[in-house]
């Protein structure tokens, strides 16, 4: 990384609101390890005050800056400027899928409705003990708590860009929460049963596999072969393999095990 | 641009809580747990609130790992850390209720790393004699924001997000309502309540370089103070010794105590463990004596054993820390960009990737630092206020009848320095009962107060000025320009005469404050929010430095130049307290309260 280089960026940066809009270029200095949050910053104390945009931590922990980096879906604090190449015109405009407030902020309270809609988790409150729980047990749950809710993975999948399917009578909860259920459903304490739930109204049938979330998803989840295939594999046991239900039923099987 | 206050939505809760952090998520959870109903207001998103980027861990005397640990231990570590100037009944009531608070996180659903037996696991911190921090790898605040998030919202806490509180309204002495607007649009709510809890975190951004967000500005502090409530130890101001110095961008960002907790080494540039000389006399006889047993104490704690060796002196309080490294760098022993080096490097590197994720992403993504492969830098950075609103510690109820305040809000609990890991416990322990206290209140109120609509009519004025003005100074300036006063006036080492300079340029500052201007409408505005947000910024710059003048001694995370003893007979038993007096902040020291004699009895022969 070369510590002084007197180069100037050129961003150009969604402006305007669901019904009109339009792209504005800014000339920005380059700092070494700029990133194009830190651009964004810059556009709005030297140029524009009020251009929006959403932030906290500055280090990819909170999922708040999201938004489309020349295309690309990724967190504003993460994205290195010096990645680009030289002269390259960086264009930023917000996310698709959730409807526009104004410049790069969107309307994401949609996510928080489908929230609501999962079953918490859920103890036998009868088991009163400390617990016990060993570490190789819920290495995979805490893989999927890892989820820092910047829905870039919501944005990428393609049956939340269809309307019907986000906003219409059969929702697909999207893979955000898929991976939240499957947090939930694969820990050891936990005694609810959400499966009836993935298949009736969170519609976990409309995934198709196609990994786009997956390969977004800044904290590296592997929300397709870890979270998506395994739930939708329980769905099937439960629904469509009537015997091994019976089976399991039999022989004490939980539904952990 | 004005708007009248017939058309202004309002609703009624029995509680408003301020602020979605670990604090107020908890404070909400227990006042619906007592059957009341409770609107729950935050700047950001729900979940995005300065709680989700805590790292290292949550303290808690479960003794899990170190059997020897107790909750009178994790007392005396705490005295000991703020330098006694701690509420010293907060400081009971928190080693006291930490563990089951933890215990109660992992009922509702948290998943934190586990010991060998499958219990809870503990890491070792700055000032925790023994192994004591609860953690996630190194995203303890995600964990505990989301399960508390989760729980709330399931409970039915009815969630205002991002909508900013910019008034506290009165029926005669006793809190009665609370005035917002909302980020989208800039519409403006009314609440109408019986009690308030303040839960809005610190005041960070009064500095440049700072591990805190944009939300960091003062606002519960500054409410408080204008509705007549009194803050105290204003002076004390963390500054976290080890921050990212490099690249430019990130200068601040903060790199978890953890690394130091998992057996991290300092050095200058001369590879001195500078550490060892720093320990001050009173603690040295717990830190390891030289580089050998600091080692074998590493040794133990990574393969998990016992051992007789004491701590590495990396792991001394933070204010120890701090000033240790700003001198190595001063004295012209600092790394290539004004820091020192922090190396976790020689251990075994899948270790370190699993132990530290968010570390390793956040130096190799944003300073192509691999730190499985070699030092950070490091330096200090602005990071927690010990000061805040002056509590009850019992109800947390502050001197304004209805008006409570728990986490970092709230002062007393930490005195002059607050131990790591102690934040996040703080949190649930106080949180909890702050929500017990207002809810107390709340049912002990037969009608709901009324508030006067000139007042709201007042606040709405001042809000929607800097829009109506065709001239005054850009907010992003009069910010930039608060940061260079106090980063230069009121720093990590203060002298009389710096701190007097920076008094008069932090009046000049208000003044042009009160004339700030910014174009655009009120949908979405940052600016504008900014324009607010200076308001309550300008009132904890002023209190920093007026509190931090005042106090003519050295005392945990306050250093005088001038003054550099501990003076305990002068300074050891008051607490320096500010108060709204017109226009003016009125200062004096006030006694704090005396420990009784069976806690004194604890720190002897220690
Ligand atoms: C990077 C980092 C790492 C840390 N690591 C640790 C750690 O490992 N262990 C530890 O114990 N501590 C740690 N801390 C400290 C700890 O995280 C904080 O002190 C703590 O999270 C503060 O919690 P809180 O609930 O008081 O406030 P916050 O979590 O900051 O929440 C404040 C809330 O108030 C809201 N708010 C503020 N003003 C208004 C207003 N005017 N109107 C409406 N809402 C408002 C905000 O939107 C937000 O929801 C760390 C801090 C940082 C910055
Ligand atoms: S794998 Fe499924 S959830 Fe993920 S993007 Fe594709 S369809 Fe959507
Ligand atoms: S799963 Fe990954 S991409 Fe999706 S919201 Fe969580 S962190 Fe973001
Ligand atoms: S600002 Fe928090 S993820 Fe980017």
């Amino acid at each position: 990384m070369s510590e002084h280089k007197a180069k100037e960026a050129t961003l150009k940066v969604y402006r305007g609101d669901g019904k009109e809009g339009k792209f504005e270029t800014y000339k920005v200095p380059m700092e070494a390890g700029m990133v194009v949050l830190d651009a964004i910053h810059y556009i709005q104390a030297n140029y524009a005050p009020e251009l929006a945009v959403r932030w906290n931590c500055k280090a990819a922990k909170c999922g708040s800056c999201s938004a489309e980096v020349n295309g690309h879906p990724s967190l504003m604090c993460k994205t290195r400027m010096d990645h680009f190449e030289d002269g390259e015109e960086i264009v930023v405009q917000p996310i698709k899928t959730f409807p526009l407030i104004k410049d790069l902020v969107t309307d994401v309270s949609w996510n928080y409705r489908v929230n609501e809609k999962i079953k918490p988790f859920t103890p036998d409150e009868s088991d009163t003990k400390e617990w016990v729980i060993y570490q190789e047990d819920i290495e995979r749950v805490q893989e999927f708590r890892k989820c820092i809710e910047c829905f870039l993975c919501q944005n990428v999948c393609h049956v939340l860009r269809d309307h019907e399917k986000k906003d219409g009578n059969e929702q697909f909860m999207g893979p955000r929460f898929l991976v939240r259920a499957a947090g939930l459903e694969m820990h050891p304490k936990d005694t609810a049963d959400r499966l009836e739930y993935l298949k009736e109204e969170g519609h976990i049938g409309y995934c198709n596999i196609t990994k786009c979330c997956t390969e977004v998803c800044p904290e590296e989840i592997h929300i397709t072969d870890n979270a998506i295939i395994p739930l939708k594999e329980r769905v099937v046991d439960e629904y469509y393999d009537p015997l091994g239900k019976m089976i399991k039923g039999i022989f004490g099987g939980g539904k952990k095990k | 641009m004005t708007s009248s206050i017939e058309s202004i939505e309002t609703v009624e809760h029995d509680v408003i809580v301020v602020g979605a952090g670990g604090a107020g998520l908890r404070a909400a959870i227990e006042v619906s747990a007592q059957g009341l109903s409770v609107g729950l207001v935050c700047k950001s998103l729900l979940g995005k609130a300065h709680t989700v980027m805590a790292e290292g861990g949550v303290a808690a005397a479960l003794a899990n790992v170190d059997p020897e640990d107790g909750w009178q231990t994790h007392f005396r570590d705490t005295m000991n850390g703020g330098k006694k100037l701690n509420n010293w009944r907060m400081a009971q009531l928190h080693a006291q209720e930490a563990p089951d608070r933890v215990k109660e996180l992992e009922r509702w659903g948290a998943v934190f790393d586990r010991t060998k037996d499958g219990k809870i696991l503990q890491r070792a911190f700055g000032g925790h004699k023994w192994k004591r921090l609860c953690h996630v790898g190194d995203r303890t605040g995600l964990e505990m924001i989301r399960t508390l998030q989760d729980r709330g919202v399931h409970q039915g806490i009815k969630v205002y997000m991002e909508c900013t509180i910019t008034k506290l309204l009165k029926d005669g002495d006793k809190i009665a309502g609370a005035l917002g607007y909302y980020r989208e649009d800039g519409r403006l709510i009314l609440f109408k309540t019986k009690a308030v809890v303040l839960a809005s975190g610190g005041v960070g951004k009064i500095y440049s370089i700072t591990s805190n967000s944009w939300e960091y500005t003062a606002d519960g502090q500054s409410l408080a103070y204008e509705a007549g409530a009194e803050l105290i130890d204003m002076e004390f101001v963390q500054f976290h010794p080890t921050g990212m110095v490099w690249p430019p961008g990130v200068r601040g960002l903060l790199v978890t105590e953890g690394v130091r907790g998992e057996g991290g080494l300092l050095t200058n540039n001369k590879g001195e463990r500078f550490m060892f000389k720093y320990l001050p006399e009173s603690t040295r006889h717990e830190f390891a004596a030289d580089e050998k047993e600091a080692k074998e104490w590493i040794d133990a704690a990574i393969a998990g054993q016992k051992t007789t060796a004491r701590r590495p002196p990396e792991l001394s309080t933070r204010d120890n820390v701090a000033r240790a490294i700003y001198t190595e760098v001063k004295e012209g022993r600092g790394s290539p960009h004004g820091g020192v080096f922090l190396d976790i490097s020689y251990q075994d590197s899948d270790r370190v990737r699993k132990k530290l994720p968010s570390m390793y992403h956040q130096f190799k993504e944003l300073a192509d630092v691999d730190i499985t492969a070699g030092p950070m830098e490091v330096g200090p950075t602005c990071h927690y206020i010990m000061g805040g609103i002056k509590v009850d510690a019992d109800t947390a109820q502050s001197k304004v009848p209805g008006l409570f305040a728990a986490g970092e809000v709230a002062g007393g609990m930490h005195g002059a320095n607050r131990l790591g890991g102690n934040s996040l416990s703080d949190l649930v322990v106080f949180g909890r009962r702050a929500g017990l206290g207002a809810s107390e209140y709340a049912k002990g109120l037969s009608a709901m107060p009324k508030f006067k609509d000139s007042d709201v009519q007042a606040a709405i004025d001042e809000l929607d000025a800097p829009l109506n003005r065709t001239e005054g100074p850009n907010p992003y300036d009069l910010h930039k320009k608060m940061n260079e006063i106090m980063s230069a006036h009121v720093g990590i080492f203060r002298e009389a005469s710096e701190m007097k300079t920076g008094v008069e340029k932090v009046r000049e500052l208000k003044k042009e404050i009160a004339k700030v201007r910014v174009g655009g409408g009120k949908k979405y505005n940052p600016g504008w929010h900014l324009c607010r947000d200076l308001k309550n910024l300008i009132v904890a710059a002023e209190a920093v430095a007026i509190s931090a003048l005042s106090r003519e001694e050295s005392r945990g995370a306050h250093s005088r130049l001038d003054f550099p003893n501990l003076e305990d007979e002068k300074w050891g038993h008051v607490n320096t307290t500010l108060s709204k007096d017109g226009d003016n902040m009125k200062l004096e020291h006030k006694q704090l309260p005396e420990m009784p004699d069976d806690l004194k009895k604890l720190f002897e022969n220690k």
